[in-house]
């Protein structure tokens, strides 16, 4: 029974967000909610974690400024010294501000592209995977939750949802 | 409706009054004569580099008289240093009116929904506005009449010497240069009497004209804020170095007075929500002003970055001068005052749950307040004291004398209407406001 799941569907995102606290608030649990755009304040009304990705963006971006840091350093001042601007002075600290704009851009690039990409590996996504949603129309417009059943009577769910307006209520065995 | 504590009164009072007595006691030992510059000279150990006396306005140096033009030279900075200290302390708060000024408007152009909550306390903080123009308008005057001399162009001995301030007289002329700061001052304080006026009868209206006002007028406002405000910068600061030019001079006072307001707004709400006022504000509106402080802070860095890298790599005499004296005689408050504007609300300001919590808010808007004044310090005191400068009487002096004044004049402006804008079209949304 524990792979029994109840498929909501709902037509509009106020009537949804309504829905998801009443659930919680029955305690039923959500396993997880497919809308077609981003509905605002939807996680924080499902329990969800507070994501931890701007931690992993700072870090990256530490690593982009180290990256920016070394490779300046080895390439205008070790490898092959450079006349910065009239400024022969062969050292990283006097040329600093030259490099700064560069140390800008790095972190910014590593910070924003590895979020990203740590983005679609937390999310398992890569390029033409089958697409998980249950229902096609979820990228139209309607909005799906899918609720465990787990122990509860199926017949008292099903009138649960039906009373906080979803549009269709569907029992999906797998 | 709120009414001035006694105690916050009192300390105002307080401040303003042991500011007047420094402030007296530090022109009343200004030294008047070459000789007291002597001694105040071998009285210190260290003087060995003042030969290399900044400012363009040096005289050349004879072997023979070396000493006493030397002494000439830091009697005047001397001299000048209690009205230098003077006249940052009154630009400093007056800047932070007129950038509140500025960020009100913008709210009203941009019908932002988030904000109308904070408008008293915003109209509160602009009420400054005229008593600190007129202020530094009049130090601006005495200026022109010669009692002291931080405009070195408005004297005629260095400009019958100096081709290049020649050239530029007849914009840096001492009528003309009242006259265009009188205009900048009567504008802003007539769109701000009018934009207060409309505000306060738009709580009493049937329907949301005065608004509509507000919105035009904030609209016009901005267009001549942003022009007379780039001008009151080459004029108030820019020309205390008549031979130095920076094209983007406007844009970078006008984030440093930016991020200066909305550090105050954000005190004052914090302040005022403390005492049991602003019931309406909630921590996503304190959120929204942190993100603000951080975003303009960054802002600022940038404008501040951009000047001093173009002006390092094209390594031009006459431009450099500018960063050359700084770095050599001010380089810890120079380079200090970057850390603090930039680093600080940057690592603290970052973290978005950060931005709710009141003290970390408080905190950082304290160090930005610091930070914007070492800011203005530097720009006012290298072309007006030179290496004569240190932090002491005349300078804390003038903060708190001016800063208790802001304190008695803002808290005074609170207590005239209600804390609510209750009829602005925006106001419910403002309420319900949440991140």
């Amino acid at each position: 029974m524990a792979s029994t799941k109840i498929h909501a569907i709902y037509t509009d995102d106020d009537i949804l967000m309504q829905a998801v606290k009443d659930t919680r608030a029955k305690h039923y649990h959500i396993e997880e909610v497919f809308t077609p755009f981003p509905v605002h304040g939807l996680d924080k009304a499902m329990g969800l974690p507070h994501t931890r990705l701007a931690v992993t963006s700072f870090l990256y971006g530490m690593v982009g400024l180290t990256v920016a840091i070394l490779m300046m350093n080895f390439i205008m001042i070790e490898d092959w010294p450079q006349n910065i601007g009239g400024k022969p002075s062969f050292s990283f600290l006097e040329n600093l501000p030259a490099f700064i704009p560069i140390m800008f851009e790095l972190t910014v690039f590593f910070a924003a592209h590895l979020m990203v990409i740590t983005f679609y590996l937390r999310s398992r996504l890569w390029p033409f995977k089958k697409a998980e949603n249950p229902d096609v129309r979820t990228t139209d417009d309607l909005f799906l939750m899918e609720v465990l059943v787990e122990n509860n009577n199926i017949e008292e769910m099903a009138q649960f949802f039906k009373n906080t307006g979803a549009l269709e209520v569907n029992l999906i065995n797998k | 409706m709120y009414t001035l504590s006694g105690k916050l009164k009192i300390t105002a009072i307080i401040f303003m009054i042991l500011g007047a007595i420094g402030l007296v006691y530090a022109f009343a030992t200004a030294p008047t004569s070459i000789e007291e510059v002597k001694e105040i000279l071998a009285a210190q150990e260290h003087h060995g580099n003042h030969e290399m006396a900044a400012g363009e306005h040096a005289v050349a140096h004879g072997d023979a008289s070396h000493d006493d033009e030397h002494a000439e030279h830091v009697l005047h900075q001397l001299q000048n240093k209690p009205w230098a200290a003077l006249y940052v302390g009154a630009f400093f708060f007056f800047m932070i009116a007129l950038g509140a000024l500025a960020f009100y408007a913008i709210q009203y152009a941009a019908q932002a929904g988030w904000s109308p909550v904070l408008f008293r306390v915003m109209e509160a903080i602009t009420a400054y506005l005229l008593p600190g123009s007129i202020i530094v308008f009049i130090l601006l005057a005495l200026s022109g009449v010669h009692l002291n001399h931080l405009f070195i162009w408005m004297d005629p001995d260095v400009v019958a010497t100096d081709e290049i301030i020649q050239n530029k007289s007849s914009y840096l002329n001492v009528p003309f240069f009242l006259i265009r700061a009188a205009i900048y001052i009567i504008g802003w304080n007539v769109f701000r009497y009018f934009l207060r006026k409309n505000s306060l009868k738009q709580d009493e209206a049937n329907d949301n004209s005065y608004y509509r006002k507000n919105f035009k007028l904030s609209a016009a406002f901005l267009v001549f804020f942003i022009v007379t405000e780039s001008m009151m910068s080459w004029d108030w600061i820019m020309s205390l170095d008549p031979h130095w030019f920076s094209t983007l001079f406007g844009w970078y006072v006008f984030s440093s007075l930016f991020v200066s307001a909305i550090t105050v707004i954000a005190l004052v709400t914090i302040y005022l929500k403390s005492r049991g006022y602003l019931p309406y504000v909630n921590d996503s509106h304190i959120h929204d002003l942190g993100k603000f402080m951080f975003g303009i802070s960054i802002f600022w860095t940038y404008l501040w970055f951009s000047q001093f890298m173009l002006i390092w790599y094209s390594n031009i005499p006459e431009e450099v001068v500018y960063y050359v004296t700084r770095i050599e005689k001010y380089n810890l408050v120079f380079f200090g005052m970057v850390a603090i504007n930039f680093l600080f609300p940057l690592l603290v300001l970052m973290n978005s749950e950060y931005k709710r919590i009141n003290w970390f808010i408080v905190m950082t808007g304290v160090m930005i307040l610091v930070g914007h004044y070492l800011d203005i310090y530097t720009m006012v005191m290298p072309a007006t004291v030179g290496e004569s400068w240190f932090i002491g009487v005349p300078e804390i002096s003038a903060v708190l004398f001016f800063g208790g004044l802001f304190t008695f004049v803002v808290f005074n402006a609170l207590t005239k209407a209600p804390l609510l804008a209750k009829r602005n079209p925006f106001i419910k949304e403002s309420e319900h406001f949440h991140y």
